[in-house]
């Protein structure tokens, strides 16, 4: 941080240190929003600084817009009142308001951060507007050069991330809940009340209870969420669409069928327009079911493919060509990806013949393999392993029996009974992290451990598109609740557990996911190749810097 | 007479605890704990050896051996009643000893004394002595009581296993361990996990019991026993028999949370009375493991657990594929049957092995302490206590 300090200002080529240096002991003094805040407008700075230094005849008709348009008082931040800020002009009240305002010890500690940070956004508005207007003055090549240069601009330099925490791992602070309150009020959405006594342990999760869907609350025929969009959450919500393959494809099919119904209103723009008119239909969906890793890395490249379409494309082009994108996102990443990987387990010989095969659960991945390594005419059998409540291994014993291939059926207690007779342990994933680890359904991790116990190599199964940048340790930090209630049906139908309400001491715990640790896991099956699990930050990297 | 009347009386005896023991072994878990099991026992060969014809003490080891095969053979995952058999006949033969005026219990340590007195022992058991019955019977009547006392005397030692603010894992139901931890909840305030442990779901009895003591408690399934035991400080586990060699024959999921209490260096405790001790070694494959029937896994009618919800809200299957249009794509979908109750119908039961074993064995490495009612050990001494309570020629009824 100090260093970004010391290169700013000598790009700014101010001689005023006093002043500077104030700025800095107050930052330092206020801890971290400010010092936060400083760095993105620092980082701008130097962007910006670029910027000018490429399009030297374009920096006049700037300052001119911005002079130009009605910002607030604390937009001009950008380059010349930048300046002003640095010299500590007195008079450049606008300017120095983010910095006077930590000075003013009567403002409460909440109301700063939320001052700064609306400036911010009108600073980073008026830029925006600047640089569009300018786009529009120009012509096409020069637009282009503007757009080149920005991928260039993030891989050199390793910026310090600036993340926001997922609201959904933050039950457990009221402020996030009230911002959350707020958010789905305006998007007339309606809020999902949490369920049922919450395990200490979990208390910064959210937990709902299936018999109170959300749909409940929704007005008939609803005007805000589209009705494809309603059913899918319904879907996720009741446990009819599961899996994050099955998910991430309904979502797009779902997509596809708002843009189809989607026409621009006037005076506004289709790429700015249909990102907004997403954003509640995904809060939505967040609400019914906490959206998977894969959901959120397909929401991205849509939003991303929707906001670059450029704004002279008619709405039929655009919506068609939209269309397409997805399509052939969900025929590259997913299908071909699932033939992709299919295929190189079978020719590399993951599957010989006499093999004793141990499934867990229901990965559609995993069940795809194993039927096209039967049609190839592999001699194999398999061992499904399935765990209360959910009991998804009836269902992949069902598409595998009804393949012919011959299997066994336990449950997860028996694992250490059955593991002896197997070979080979092949899991699905639900995401994989960027520190290798594996996020998949609870009950993964323990049959790892044996596995790995009993000296019987693991294989995971996963798309790229599943990878995603989060870092996790263990279990708890971030994870999904599902209904309580699960764990009291039983195949005998009534249980101790019943009036588990009224015990005040007594708490159920239903987990969806658990990560597994890499030393656990031999290999990762993607349609890259075959990697080990510690790879998955070096295919995220050449991901990112394809894109 | 009243001879003959006792004989039938005594033989009625015998064969109601045999079909009780072997009603008893069905898979909905014990119909009686193994403590009654063991005072069963007990009482019975008390009553044979009072009421049955016998001259000398080689005969009554013979009345009881015989008996002892039968009860055995009627269920053999129920150890204990082949340990108290084998208890028994080690006090028969200490009253032996001591009647006759000798001390046999330092000759086995010696490998020479083993050699040279190695024939002796078997004829001298043919001598009659007239105290030896009432002997006998006293000495039974000890061993009674020492097993009435058995699970307070394990939950006495709680207080000194079991600080405040701790997180223990435990797993399916022990009567042993629900003890010890209400004990020592009286004193201290901690927190207990119970895995449910599938499919006969014991933890969930366990967990309303231990929750009605005022102990906060959380049920969780047997597939997040990995995830959560980062958070646990200590796994205290029951058992159904403690083998030879310090390995355990427990509850199934109990090999599965011992490796992941190694992983996470948590140490392992073990409950169990000095009854459970059986000089069994868990090299015998095909008798080791005891399986019931499959449709407590995978039931032969409706194969679904149908939850109880709300079918309004769903939506018409048909008309939600036909609009997506994803027909080739629905090898994708995970659909949750349940909702639409779908059978898993006879023909796909009937390719599919089902397997249900109800124990599962624990190696003595992942162990850490056992404690039982005559205190705490670690599981390499457990052939010692072995030799102070069976003799070696019992080993083999």
């Amino acid at each position: 941080m100090i260093n970004n300090l010391f290169l700013s200002s000598s790009v700014a080529c101010v001689t005023d240190g006093p002043g500077r240096k104030d700025e800095i002991e107050r930052a330092k003094s206020e801890g971290k929003d400010l010092t936060k805040e400083e760095k993105q407008r620092l980082r701008k700075e130097k962007k910006q600084q670029k910027k000018s230094k490429e399009k030297k005849d374009d920096k006049a008709s700037q300052e001119n817009e911005k002079e130009k348009k009605p910002v607030t008082s604390a937009a001009p931040a950008s380059q010349p009142p930048t300046k002003p800020t640095m010299q500590k002009a007195p008079s450049a009240v606008p300017a120095t308001a983010p910095v006077s305002v930590p000075a003013s010890e009567a403002s409460g500690p909440a109301d700063k951060p939320a001052k700064t940070k609306a400036e911010l956004k009108a600073e980073r508005r008026a830029r925006q507007e600047a640089e569009r207007a300018s786009k529009q003055n120009k012509k096409g090549e020069t637009g282009q050069q503007a757009t080149t240069s920005k991928p260039k601009a993030p891989p050199s330099d390793l910026q310090p991330v600036v993340k926001r925490l997922p609201e959904h791992i933050q039950v457990d602070n009221p402020d996030v809940l009230k911002k959350l309150a707020k958010k789905l009020e305006r998007q007339q959405i309606p809020l999902r009340l949490d369920y049922g006594y919450k395990v200490s342990l979990f208390s910064h999760l959210h937990q709902y209870s299936r018999k109170a869907p959300l749909t409940q609350q929704l007005s008939i025929p609803s005007t805000v969420i589209h009705p494809a969009i309603v059913r899918l959450g319904l879907q996720y919500s009741h446990g009819i669409v599961a899996g994050s393959n099955a998910r991430s494809v309904a979502l797009l099919h779902a997509f596809k069928q708002v843009i189809r119904d989607y026409t621009t209103p006037p005076n506004e723009e289709l790429s700015r327009d249909l990102v907004n008119k997403l954003k509640p239909y995904i809060s939505f969906l967040n609400q019914c079911r906490p959206l998977s890793a894969s959901m959120g890395n397909a929401i991205k490249y849509i939003k991303k493919e929707i906001s670059n379409i450029p704004s002279n494309c008619k709405e039929e082009e655009a919506k068609s060509k939209l269309l397409n994108d997805i399509e052939s996102y969900i025929n590259e990443k997913i299908i071909l990806a699932g033939v992709a990987i299919a295929k190189c387990a079978i020719e590399k010989q993951k599957i010989s013949d006499g093999d004793v095969i141990l499934v867990y659960g229901c990965s559609s991945l995993v069940n795809h393999i194993l039927c096209e390594a039967f049609e190839k005419s592999r001699k194999f059998r398999v061992i499904v392993v399935d765990s209360r409540p959910r009991l998804e291994g009836k269902e992949a014993l069902r598409r595998l029996v009804q393949k012919g291939i011959s299997c066994t059926y336990v449950l997860i207690s028996a694992v250490s009974y059955i593991l002896p007779e197997v070979s080979k342990v092949f899991l699905g994933a639900h995401a994989l992290l960027a520190n290798g680890y594996v996020m998949s359904r609870v009950g993964t991790s323990q049959i790892a451990l044996v596995a790995k116990a009993f000296n019987v190599p693991v294989l995971v199964c996963c798309e790229t598109y599943k990878f995603c940048d989060r870092v996790q340790t263990d279990s708890f930090v971030s994870n999904e609740l599902d209904d309580p209630d699960d764990l009291i049906v039983t195949r005998k139908g009534t249980t101790p557990l019943e009036g588990w309400q009224n015990e005040s001491s007594l708490g159920l715990l239903n987990l969806v996911y658990d990560v597994t640790p890499p030393d656990f896991v031999d290999l990762v099956i993607t349609e890259l190749g075959m990697i080990p699990c510690t790879s998955v930050p070096v295919v995220l990297r050449v991901k990112n810097v394809d894109q | 007479m009243p001879g003959p009347y006792k004989e039938t009386d005594l033989t009625e005896r015998v064969e109601a605890f045999l079909s009780d023991l072997k009603r008893g072994g069905t898979g909905a878990g014990p119909l009686r704990g193994s403590a009654e099991t063991a005072r069963e026992t007990t009482a019975l060969l008390r009553k044979i050896t009072a009421q049955a014809r016998w001259g000398s003490a080689g005969d009554l080891m013979e009345i009881i051996r015989k008996e002892g095969r039968r009860m055995t053979a009627a269920q053999p995952s129920e150890t204990t009643v082949g340990n108290m058999i084998r208890r028994v006949l080690k006090i028969i033969r200490e009253e032996y000893a001591r009647s006759r005026g000798s001390s046999e219990e330092a000759d086995q340590e010696s490998l020479h004394k083993l050699l040279t007195s190695g024939g002796l022992s078997e004829e001298n058991f043919r001598q009659h002595f007239a105290p030896l019955k009432a002997n006998v019977i006293e000495a039974i009547n000890e061993l009674l009581t020492e097993l009435e006392g058995t699970t307070d005397n394990i939950a006495m030692q709680a207080l000194e296993h079991i600080h405040s603010n701790e997180v223990i894992m435990t797993i399916g139901r022990s009567r042993t361990v629900e003890a010890f931890l209400k004990d020592a909840a009286r004193k201290r305030k901690f927190h207990v996990i119970v895995a449910e442990c599938a499919p006969f779901c014991q933890g969930h009895e366990m967990a309303t019991n231990l929750s009605k003591a005022g102990i906060e408690t959380t049920v969780i399934t047997d597939a997040a026993i990995f995830a959560v035991m980062s958070r646990v400080n200590k796994v205290i586990i029951g058992t159904q028999t403690v083998l030879a060699n310090g390995g355990l024959r427990a509850i199934n999921g109990t090999h599965t949370l011992a490796l992941a209490a190694k992983h996470h260096s948590t140490p392992l405790i073990v409950c169990a009375p000095m009854f459970k001790l059986s000089p069994q070694f868990p090299n015998e494959e095909d008798t080791f493991h005891k399986f019931v029937s499959p449709h407590e896994v995978l039931p032969f009618t409706e194969g679904n657990i149908c939850k109880k919800t709300d079918l309004n809200h769903v939506p018409t299957f048909g008309k939600s594929f036909s609009d997506l249009d994803i027909s080739s794509l629905s090898f994708f979908f995970f659909l949750n049957t349940s909702h639409f109750s779908l059978r898993i119908s006879g023909e796909i039961l009937s390719k599919v092995n089902v397997h249900c074993p109800v124990f599962d064995y624990v190696p003595p490495e992942l162990i850490t302490l056992f404690i039982s009612n005559i205190g705490g050990h670690a599981p390499s001494y457990i052939y010692r206590l072995m030799s102070e309570l069976y003799h070696p020629e019992d080993h083999e009824l």
